[in-house]
């Protein structure tokens, strides 16, 4: 997971261009009035402004509380939804607002899996039908033919291929994970937007799920964008993790530089919250509790929109919006004030 | 716990000393498919003040169990047996009526879904006010005060204004609270909270557990706390029973279990759970298999099938059920290994790993 350099700089030095090219990306959902004029009356700001690199071969992970934008980042990067503003370049090609036929061809290198195994499999439909549908969507003729390929799939991905005419109900969550998992990889993706695809897990079958996660990637040279809201599975299988407050990155770093010298005072206070398996070490914690809950995307605070929350703020918080700009090589924060500070 | 305890615990015994104590708990259900043995011979004790953590993968058997302490299962097609005492009064046995009248007053639970407990057309003070009327003979403006005082307690800004909002209006945070403020409005002295922060952010989950130590320490309430996050676990209980397959696998405090665990499960779990104040390894390691199901469970020791260490119990492991047997000093572990040998496995292959 690790072979390709974590610095997008350090990429380009290198002379490889990012397989995901993201600049200024916005999503803003309109909010109606009225039942015969409708009359627009406002935006919730579900993304806001989201600018960054993923390399070939490298996983970044995406973390922020519920309704910060992670899962509308998602659906607009595999093009699920149209971008307001901004652009995406994958490998090279400017994909912002390609059609649906446009988009067709690249739909077997950019791929979805989702939270929910249950929701989005249909429950009439059996395993082999399920996984065979992106060749039959995509006329892909495979030599040995579409049920060879999806047995090998399975078996890939860890299940018995002799199940290719059983049912989803007939599978645990884990088992269905893996079903959603052989389905995106069927076209050989290039890239796969995982959205929280362990959290509906238990902790047993979340890491037999993650290091087959982790062996596809190195198996086919995947690039993942891994969003979760649970910090520590992101630092597993990341190498760069970026953070997101309502709509907007706030830190983006490599792994370690993250973890271990978070800068922007948000992300302080979502590892401080994670509790660790470990009594003593727990008890000896500090902990920054936030207060009141995450404001409306609807109407966003102006300049740092944290600053509401936020226990360092100044005036200059909340006139004028901080840049996300580099700290050091391959760590970017958006804060007046960056401070290192230890918490894990 | 002692041995003796365990050993008699099928036996009729007189009323119980601690505050909460279950004895030989089980909770099966008819069906279609055959027989579900959700809660299976379960025994434990809690004091008041203490908080004890229940944990276990889903389908292990927690939220039947707390369902069965609360008579929740009263009037179903559930077959249970053993006792549950509470503070002197024997539940199982007792009417519907009667353990209604100590839901709400004595003992309260919090869920993890609040929609499930707050009806969406009526306004989440009206709601609260109602829970403290059914047990307090007070007028409704009374009630209403209590509710505006409860809301406060649990943290929502304004609550004279926010008394009147409806559940809709309340984010997932605010009405987890909600729903914790209508379970503590009349002081609980047992409070059950199921995955009480499982659906939230670690933001607000902070912020309920926060809430929850505090109203402990000012009440004197017992708790259980049901969860799979090991984490949430090492931050708030004072003892752990560990869950798998409608069996107690392990029990003793949240220290023992956690630095000198017992049990093949509670090994697997603790090196599975990925951890942020530990070097990052490359690789996780995950127990085999998937959790069993409760209508087929597996002879023997119910965990076999996914255990490492079965080969060394000499077939034991998937003939003979383990009994629960003190690993000293009430550290209580169901396991055919010798304590010889676990100890043996723990300090050279589980240690070094976690
Ligand atoms: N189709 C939609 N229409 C209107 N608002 C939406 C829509 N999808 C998402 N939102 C809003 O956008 C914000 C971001 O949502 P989402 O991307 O799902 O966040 P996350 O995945 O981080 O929880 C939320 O406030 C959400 O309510
Ligand atoms: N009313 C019921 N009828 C039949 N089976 C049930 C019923 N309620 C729960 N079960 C089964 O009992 C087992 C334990 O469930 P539960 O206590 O909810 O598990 P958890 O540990 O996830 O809370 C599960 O296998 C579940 O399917
Ligand atoms: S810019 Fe100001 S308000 Fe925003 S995070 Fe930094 S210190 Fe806090
Ligand atoms: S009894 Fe045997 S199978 Fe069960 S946990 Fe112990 S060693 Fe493993
Ligand atoms: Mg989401
Ligand atoms: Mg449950």
């Amino acid at each position: 997971m690790t072979a390709t350099a974590p610095d997008a700089a350090a990429a380009l030095a290198g002379g490889s261009q990012p397989l995901l090219q993201v600049e200024g990306l916005q999503k803003y959902f309109p909010v109606n009035r009225g039942i015969i004029f409708q009359k627009q009356v406002g935006a919730v700001k579900a993304v806001d402004g989201l600018s960054f690199n993923v390399n070939k071969g490298e996983t970044l992970g995406v973390v922020g509380e519920t309704g910060c934008g992670k899962s509308t980042m998602g659906r607009l990067l595999t093009r699920l939804l149209e971008p307001s503003g901004g652009s995406i370049r994958f490998d090279g090609r400017d994909i912002t607002h390609l059609s649906r036929a446009g988009m067709r061809p690249l739909r077997k290198d950019i791929q979805i899996i989702f939270q929910d195994p249950y929701s989005s499999l249909n429950p009439r439909h059996t395993i082999g039908t399920i996984v065979g549908a992106p060749f039959r969507l995509q006329k892909v003729q495979t030599d040995s033919g579409v049920k060879k390929a999806v047995q090998d799939l399975l078996a890939l991905v860890g299940l018995n291929p002799e199940h290719y005419n059983r049912y989803p109900h007939e599978f645990s969550g884990g088992q269905r994970q893996r079903i959603g998992i052989a389905r995106a990889l069927a076209l050989r993706p290039k890239m796969i937007v995982c959205d929280e695809p362990v959290s509906a897990l238990d902790v047993s079958i979340q890491a037999q799920v993650i290091n087959l996660l982790d062996d596809l990637q190195d198996e086919f040279d995947l690039t993942y964008v891994f969003i979760a809201h649970d910090l520590s599975v992101v630092r597993h299988i990341s190498d760069r993790v970026a953070v997101m407050y309502l709509g907007k990155i706030v830190e983006i770093g490599d792994r370690i530089s993250l973890y271990e010298h978070p800068m922007h005072p948000y992300t302080h206070a979502l590892l401080s919250a994670v509790p660790v398996p470990d009594p003593v070490k727990e008890s000896k914690r500090e902990r920054i509790l936030l207060t009141g809950d995450v404001p409306s995307p609807l109407n966003p605070p102006p300049a740092c929109r944290f600053h509401t929350r936020c226990w360092k703020a100044q005036a200059i918080c909340k006139q004028v919006e901080p840049p996300l700009v580099q700290i050091q090589p391959g760590h970017e924060v958006a804060c007046h004030f960056p401070e290192e500070r230890v918490l894990v | 716990m002692t041995q003796e305890m365990i050993e008699s615990a099928a036996a009729p015994r007189g009323a119980a000393s601690a505050f909460l104590e279950l004895r030989d708990l089980k909770v099966h259900f008819p069906t279609d498919d055959g027989l579900v043995k959700s809660v299976d011979g379960l025994s434990f004790q809690l004091e008041k003040g203490k908080t004890l953590g229940i944990v276990g993968e889903s389908g292990s058997g927690k939220s039947v169990t707390s369902l069965a302490i609360l008579g929740l299962h009263k009037g179903t097609r559930a077959h249970l047996s053993g006792e549950v005492w509470l503070d002197g009064t024997e539940l199982i046995g007792a009417s519907k009526e009667e353990v209604r009248k100590l839901r709400g007053s004595k003992m309260a639970m919090i869920f993890q879904d609040p929609l499930s407990a707050l009806h969406p057309y009526f306004t989440i003070g009206s709601q609260i006010a109602e829970a403290y009327r059914i047990h307090n003979d007070v007028s409704r403006k009374a009630a209403r005060a209590r509710a505006v005082e409860m809301l406060e307690r649990v943290g929502i800004p304004t609550p004279d204004k926010r008394v009147d909002d409806y559940p809709h209006q309340f984010s997932g945070g605010m009405r987890q609270r909600a729903m914790i403020a209508m379970s503590l409005s009349c002081n609980p002295e047992l409070l059950i909270a199921d995955e009480p922060t499982t659906a939230l952010d670690v933001t607000v989950q902070a912020q309920i557990l926060d809430l929850l130590r505090d109203l402990q320490k000012e009440f004197g309430s017992a708790i259980i706390m049901i969860t799979h996050d090991l984490g949430v676990v090492a931050e708030f209980v004072d003892d752990l029973l560990v869950m798998y397959g409608g069996k107690c696998v392990e029990y003793g405090t949240v220290n023992e279990v956690f630095y000198e665990p017992q049990h093949p499960y509670t090994w697997g779990l603790l090196s599975s759970v990925t951890r942020l104040d530990r070097v990052r390894e490359d690789r996780l390691k995950p127990i085999a298999g998937s959790p069993p199901s409760l209508i087929n469970v597996p002879n023997g020791c119910a965990f076999h099938p996914r255990c490492p260490y079965e080969p060394q119990t000499g077939g034991k492991g998937s003939t003979v059920v383990p009994e629960l047997v003190d690993a000293g000093k009430g550290h209580l572990v169901r396991c055919h290994l010798s304590a010889k040998e676990r100890q043996d496995i723990f300090l050279k292959q589980v240690k070094p790993t976690l």
